[in-house]
């Protein structure tokens, strides 16, 4: 019954919407972290004026990302989760998958840091000492690119923090933004991509308590979605702001990028 | 509160735009709940069929549909992969009206139900004593309660501006093209600009004092001069 409504209606609307759409258009499924640091602010301006192909970001977690992109609601997957990436591609989602840009993950907590982590290098250290001290902890929850890392970090540090959910173990099941919001609000400890940190404006007197791993690693990588699984892809738009990203003068344009002076993204994609 | 004011003085361009989305997806959504809701309110005031009860009891059960569901289901027909996929309506301001219509016709239906009911019961015997079809009678019952109506009109318009759960699934809370106050709103409060959050918040609530205002001053005049 609601499926034949909404086709009622969308059929009768569908004619003045369709007409609007542009041709060189396309939407990129995108992780949070990189919308609301505000880096497509500064990038898609560049590329549109260059290209004249008209860039719609919808940012939501890294898993729905793909989920979205795997139901064909996108042209381009801008995501970080490596394996799950990988995944996609292999399954025909996607054509290829390029490494883009890294930056690193940082533990946040309060001044006070309860669970005396300040200064650790030691990722998977300072997360055992905060399960050990029973510190309150605020995890995304949320299947994104970030609480992967997250698990996968705690797995390394022999814990099962799911069996102390509720209790110190907080799963917000939100986004990185109110992830932070909600960890600051109750003096937990949160897990955050570096260029959310930085652009964060309601910090109150959290820092940065963890830093420095190699286990923090946060690798981004950029995929167009394949045509022959997603007919509805404009593949050539598509490919275009795939390849202009990995292209020198997009690799330039992402550095240059800064907030308070420091640069959030550090682009890598392999020079061919 | 300083911060909303300025917002609001400074003509910001960007605002002024996602207030205009906010108020052409809403308004577009009331009105078109409004053509499928008053109607069916009414003929269900009017009528006497058995599992009546049970009808009015889902009418009002579905006036408390999350919006994050009704949300689901749109993009669930709309996605590419979905039966309507074909339309390449997702992310677009029709599929926010369409998620926001489905949301607010239940409201409309029931509370437009409840009121011409009691209208009914109020004029049941006059109606009879003209030999009034069916379809008269609701059109005379929908042309007497208009007043009461715009009332009803204006809690689904409340919902439907107020609601940020289908929106941002269906829409996708793209800059320039699908964002609204709600979004927006949810947008700030997740980059932790906590004060720009609450000046927009500010700003929707103006823009919802606005409207009311502005359906009392109609009605007023209009009472008023239908007494003189």
């Amino acid at each position: 019954m609601i499926g034949n409504s909404i086709g009622v209606m969308a059929l009768t609307i569908a004619m003045t919407v369709s007409a609007a759409a542009q041709d060189k258009s396309i939407i990129v499924q995108s992780t949070t972290s990189t919308a609301n640091s505000g880096l497509y602010d500064h990038l898609l301006p560049i590329f549109q004026d260059a290209t004249g192909i008209q860039v719609n970001v919808v940012a939501v977690g890294t898993g729905q990302a793909i989920k979205n992109a795997e139901n064909c609601d996108g042209d381009v997957l801008l995501v970080h989760a490596k394996p799950s990436e990988e995944q996609f591609v292999s399954e025909g989602f996607g054509s290829k998958r390029t490494d883009l840009m890294y930056n690193d993950f940082v533990v946040v907590g309060p001044e006070s840091d309860p669970a005396g982590v300040g200064g650790m290098s030691d990722a998977q250290a300072a997360l055992k000492q905060i399960a050990e001290q029973g510190a309150l902890f605020a995890s995304r929850g949320d299947d994104s690119g970030t609480h992967k890392k997250e698990i996968s970090l705690w797995n390394a540090a022999g814990v099962d923090p799911s069996a102390a959910s509720g209790d110190w173990y907080r799963e917000t099941g939100s986004g990185m933004g109110a992830t932070l919001n909600a960890g600051i609000g109750m003096g937990a400890y949160v897990m955050t991509d570096r260029a959310t940190w930085i652009s964060f404006e309601n910090k109150q007197d959290y820092t940065i308590q963890v830093e420095g791993d190699e286990d923090l690693f946060n690798q981004y990588g950029v995929i167009p979605v394949s045509g022959d699984k997603c007919p509805s892809v404009n593949v050539e738009a598509a490919e275009a702001f795939a390849d202009w990203l990995i292209s020198g003068e997009g690799q330039d344009t992402i550095a240059a990028y800064k907030v308070s002076d420091q640069q959030l993204f550090f682009p890598n994609a392999p020079v061919n | 509160m300083a911060l909303a004011v300025q917002l609001m003085l400074s003509g910001d361009g960007d605002l002024g735009e996602i207030v205009a989305l906010s108020l052409r997806v809403s308004l577009t959504a009331t009105a078109l709940a409004c053509l499928v809701g008053l109607p069916i309110g009414a003929v269900v005031a009017i009528s006497r069929f058995r599992g009546r009860g049970a009808v009015l009891i889902l009418m009002n059960a579905l006036m408390g549909l999350p919006p994050v569901v009704v949300g689901l289901l749109v993009y669930l027909h709309l996605s590419r992969s979905g039966p309507l996929g074909f339309l390449g309506l997702l992310y677009t301001p029709t599929a926010m009206i369409i998620a926001q219509t489905i949301l607010i016709t239940p409201i409309i239906a029931a509370l437009s139900r409840q009121v011409l009911e009691d209208l009914h019961a109020e004029y049941s015997e006059q109606f009879r004593s003209f030999c009034l079809t069916r379809r008269q009678t609701v059109s005379a019952l929908l042309w007497d309660g208009r007043y009461s109506l715009l009332t009803v009109g204006l809690a689904g318009f409340g919902r439907a501006v107020a609601e940020v759960g289908a929106v941002i699934i269906v829409g996708g809370n793209i800059d320039h093209l699908t964002r609204v106050m709600t979004t927006a709103i949810a947008l700030e409060t997740s980059k932790g600009d906590l004060a720009l959050a609450l000046a927009l918040g500010i700003v929707l609530l103006v823009i919802a004092l606005g409207i009311n205002a502005a359906v009392q001053g109609i009605r007023m005049t209009a009472v008023q001069q239908a007494h003189v």
